[in-house]
C-alpha cells in the first residue's frame, strides 16, 4: 500500500466522521446504544483496523533503517 | 475510611514503583531523560496513553455528555482516535528517527538543528513552558478538588467546615482540603519522577493507565446493573424530558463545531512531553501497537463514561443551581452503588488519570531546562552525567513547588479550566510547524518564525476575547466559536498560511539540511 493510498483512505475516513444523518437519530441500537454513539463506536473499531492495515502494509521501512544507521548516544 | 485506605494504598504503590524503577537506573543522563531509548511496544502504548488522557477523560467526559449528550463521543473521542494515531504514525515515527540518529532529547534541540538557529530554540522554550504550566495547574487543582469531596466526612475534627446558611452541615465537612490533597499529589509525583526519571514516569503511567481503564469499566458495570441493566438504563433516558434530547445531537452542538473539533487532537504533535515519550521507543516498531490500539483504548475509556453521563441525565434530571456537572460521576457512584470500595477505586482511577499526565509534564520541563537552557549556555561537556541529572531534578523540584503555589493561589479562579482548553489550542496552532519540518523540504526559518508569531497573535486575540475581555450582558460561559467553528480551526488556518507564504518568499534551506533530515 503506498502512502498516497493511505492519505486518500484517511481523508475518506475523516469525511465519514461527519455523520449528519445521525444528527437527530435518537433510536437505540441493541436496545441500549444511541445511534449516534453506536456509529462512532463502530468508527473507532474500524479506525483501529485501518491503522493495523497501515502499519502492516505501509510501514516506513526506509525511515526505520535510516534511524538505525545513526550514532544515537 | 475504606475509600481513604484504598486511595492511600494506591498512592503508596506508586511510590513503591518509583523506588523500584530507581533500582534499574543506569546513572546516565540518557537513561534519566529518555530511558536509554529502550521502551518496547506495550510500555510505550501505556505511557503515551496515560500521558494523553487527563482526569477529563473520566470525570469531564461524563460531565460533558451529561450536558451535551452522546455527540460528545464523536466530538472528542472518535476524532482523537483517528487523529492521534495519524500524528503518531506520520510525525511521531519521523521525530523518533531523527531523535535516535542525532541524539536529541527535547523538541527545541530538534528545531534548532532543523532550522539552523539557536535563537529559534530560545523563542520556543518559553512558549512551550508557558503552554504546559496551565495544563499542570489544571491537574493539580483537579486532584485537590477531587480528593476533598471523596474524603468528606472522614476527618471532621482536622478539617471542619462551617455549616451552610440554612443550618445544614457543609457537604465537604471533614474532607481533605484542596491545598493538602493537591500538595500530597505533587509530592508523590515528584517522588517517583525525582528518583526514577522518565523510567519512573513510564512505569507509573503504565500502572495508572491499567487502573483508570479498569475502574471505569467496573464503575460502568456496577452502575448499569443498579439501573436495571443496559436496556433499562437507556430506555429511562429516552423516557425522560431532560435526558431524551441528549440521545441525539440536535440542539446540543452545531455541525461546524462537530467538524472543526478535528483540529484539537493535532495538539499532541507539539506536546513537548509526548515528544520525549516518543524518543524513549526502542525501535520504530515499538510505535505499531500505539498507532493501532489508540482508537480502541480511547473507546474503552470513553464509551462507559459517555453512557454514564447520559444515564445521569435521565436518572438525576437537571442539576440544582450551583451544582457542577463534574460531580455527576461521583453522584452516580454514590447514589447507585453505595460501595466505599468502588468509590475508592473510582477515586484512584481519577487520580491515576490526572497523575499520569502530571509526571510526564514535570519530567519534560526538567529535561528542557537542562538541555535547552543550561547545556546550551554553558556547554554539555562542562557537566558530568550525574550533574545533568541533578540540574534536572533541581528544576523539577522548582517547577513542582511553583505549580503548587500557583495552584493554591488560583484554585478558586473561574477560568483555570478554560485555560487548559486554550493550551490545547496553542499547541495545535503550532502543529503546522512540526508537520512542515518533517514533510516539507521548502520550509524555512522565517516561515517557522511566521508560524510561531501568527499563532501567538491569533491565539492571544481570541484568548483575550474569550477569557479576559468583559463580555456583553446576556453572554454566558458557553464555548467560544468563531464563524461557528472551534477557535483552533482559525488559529491553525492562520499559522499554516503564514508558514507557507513566508517560506515560499524566503531563501530555500541549504542542501546540507535537507540531506540531514530527509530520508
Amino acid at each position: 500500500m503506498s502512502s498516497k493510498v493511505v492519505v486518500v483512505v484517511f481523508f475518506i475516513f475523516a469525511i465519514l466522521h461527519h455523520d449528519v444523518w445521525n444528527w437527530n437519530n435518537r433510536s437505540l441500537w441493541l436496545g441500549f446504544l444511541p445511534a449516534g454513539l453506536a456509529y462512532h463506536v463502530a468508527y473507532s473499531l474500524i479506525a483501529g483496523i485501518f491503522w493495523y492495515l497501515v502499519t502492516r502494509y505501509a510501514w516506513p521501512h526506509a525511515t526505520e533503517a535510516w534511524a538505525e544507521k545513526g550514532s544515537g548516544e | 475510611m475504606t475509600t481513604f485506605y484504598i486511595l492511600v494504598g494506591y498512592l503508596a504503590l506508586l511510590m513503591g514503583l518509583g523506588l523500584l524503577s530507581n533500582r534499574f537506573f543506569k546513572g546516565t543522563s540518557a537513561d534519566f531523560f529518555v530511558v536509554s531509548r529502550s521502551v518496547g511496544s506495550f510500555l510505550l502504548l501505556m505511557s503515551i496513553f496515560g500521558t494523553t488522557m487527563t482526569g477529563f477523560a473520566i470525570v469531564g467526559s461524563t460531565a460533558k455528555s451529561y450536558t451535551d449528550g452522546v455527540g460528545v463521543y464523536g466530538l472528542m473521542a472518535s476524532w482523537s482516535g483517528l487523529m492521534h494515531s495519524a500524528v503518531f504514525f506520520a510525525v511521531g515515527i519521523k521525530l523518533w528517527a531523527v531523535g535516535k540518529r542525532y541524539g536529541y532529547m527535547t523538541q527545541c534541540e530538534y528545531f534548532r538543528d532543523r532550522f539552523e538557529s539557536d535563537r529559534l530554540g530560545y523563542v520556543l522554550f518559553p512558549i512551550l513552558v508557558l503552554l504546559v504550566i496551565p495544563y499542570l495547574l489544571v491537574g493539580v487543582i483537579a486532584a485537590g478538588k477531587f480528593i476533598q469531596p471523596t474524603t468528606a466526612g472522614l476527618f471532621p475534627e482536622a478539617f471542619p467546615m462551617p455549616n451552610l446558611p440554612n443550618g445544614n452541615p457543609h457537604p465537604l465537612n471533614g474532607g481533605i482540603p484542596p491545598a493538602v490533597g493537591g500538595g500530597v499529589i505533587c509530592l508523590i509525583v515528584l517522588f517517583y519522577v525525582f528518583f526514577g526519571g522518565l523510567r519512573g514516569a513510564v512505569w507509573a503511567n503504565t500502572f495508572q493507565t491499567i487502573v483508570f481503564m479498569g475502574t471505569g469499566v467496573i464503575a460502568f458495570y456496577m452502575i448499569s446493573k443498579n439501573l436495571g441493566g443496559l436496556k433499562a438504563a437507556s430506555e429511562a433516558v429516552a423516557a425522560s424530558d431532560f435526558g431524551a434530547e441528549r440521545l441525539g445531537r440536535e440542539g446540543m452542538m452545531s455541525k461546524l463545531q462537530f467538524l472543526s473539533y478535528c483540529f484539537v487532537p493535532l495538539s499532541v504533535g507539539m506536546f513537548p512531553h509526548l515528544f520525549q515519550h516518543w524518543l524513549t521507543a526502542k525501535s520504530a516498531k515499538s510505535f505499531k501497537l500505539t498507532v493501532v490500539a489508540f482508537p480502541l483504548f480511547i473507546m474503552i475509556v470513553w464509551v462507559p463514561c459517555v453512557l454514564i453521563g447520559i444515564w445521569a441525565a435521565g436518572y438525576l434530571g437537571p442539576l440544582d443551581p450551583g451544582q457542577s456537572p463534574n460531580s455527576v460521576l461521583g453522584r452516580m457512584v454514590g447514589q447507585l452503588v453505595h460501595s466505599p470500595v468502588l468509590t475508592g477505586l473510582v477515586g484512584a482511577g481519577v487520580l491515576a488519570a490526572i497523575m499520569s499526565s502530571l509526571d510526564s509534564q514535570f519530567m519534560c520541563l526538567g529535561t528542557m531546562f537542562t538541555n535547552d537552557i543550561v547545556m546550551k549556555k554553558y556547554g554539555a561537556d562542562r557537566f558530568t552525567d550525574r550533574q545533568k541529572i541533578w540540574i534536572a531534578r533541581g528544576f523539577i523540584l522548582f517547577v513542582v513547588g511553583a505549580t503548587y503555589l500557583l495552584a493554591i493561589a488560583l484554585q478558586d479562579s473561574a477560568h483555570v479550566f478554560d485555560l487548559g482548553v486554550w493550551c490545547f489550542s496553542g499547541f495545535a496552532g503550532l502543529f503546522p510547524l512540526v508537520f512542515a519540518s518533517v514533510f516539507w523540504k521548502r520550509v524555512t526559518l522565517p516561515g517557522a518564525y511566521a508560524c510561531i508569531l501568527s499563532t501567538a497573535l491569533a491565539w492571544g486575540y481570541l484568548f483575550y476575547h474569550d477569557i479576559l475581555a468583559a463580555k456583553p450582558a446576556g453572554v454566558g460561559d458557553e464555548e467560544m466559536l468563531v464563524f461557528g467553528m472551534m477557535p483552533v480551526a482559525i488559529i491553525i488556518a492562520i499559522s499554516t498560511v503564514s508558514l507557507v507564504v513566508v517560506s515560499l518568499l524566503t531563501k530555500k534551506p541549504s542542501e546540507a539540511i535537507i540531506r540531514k533530515f530527509f530520508v
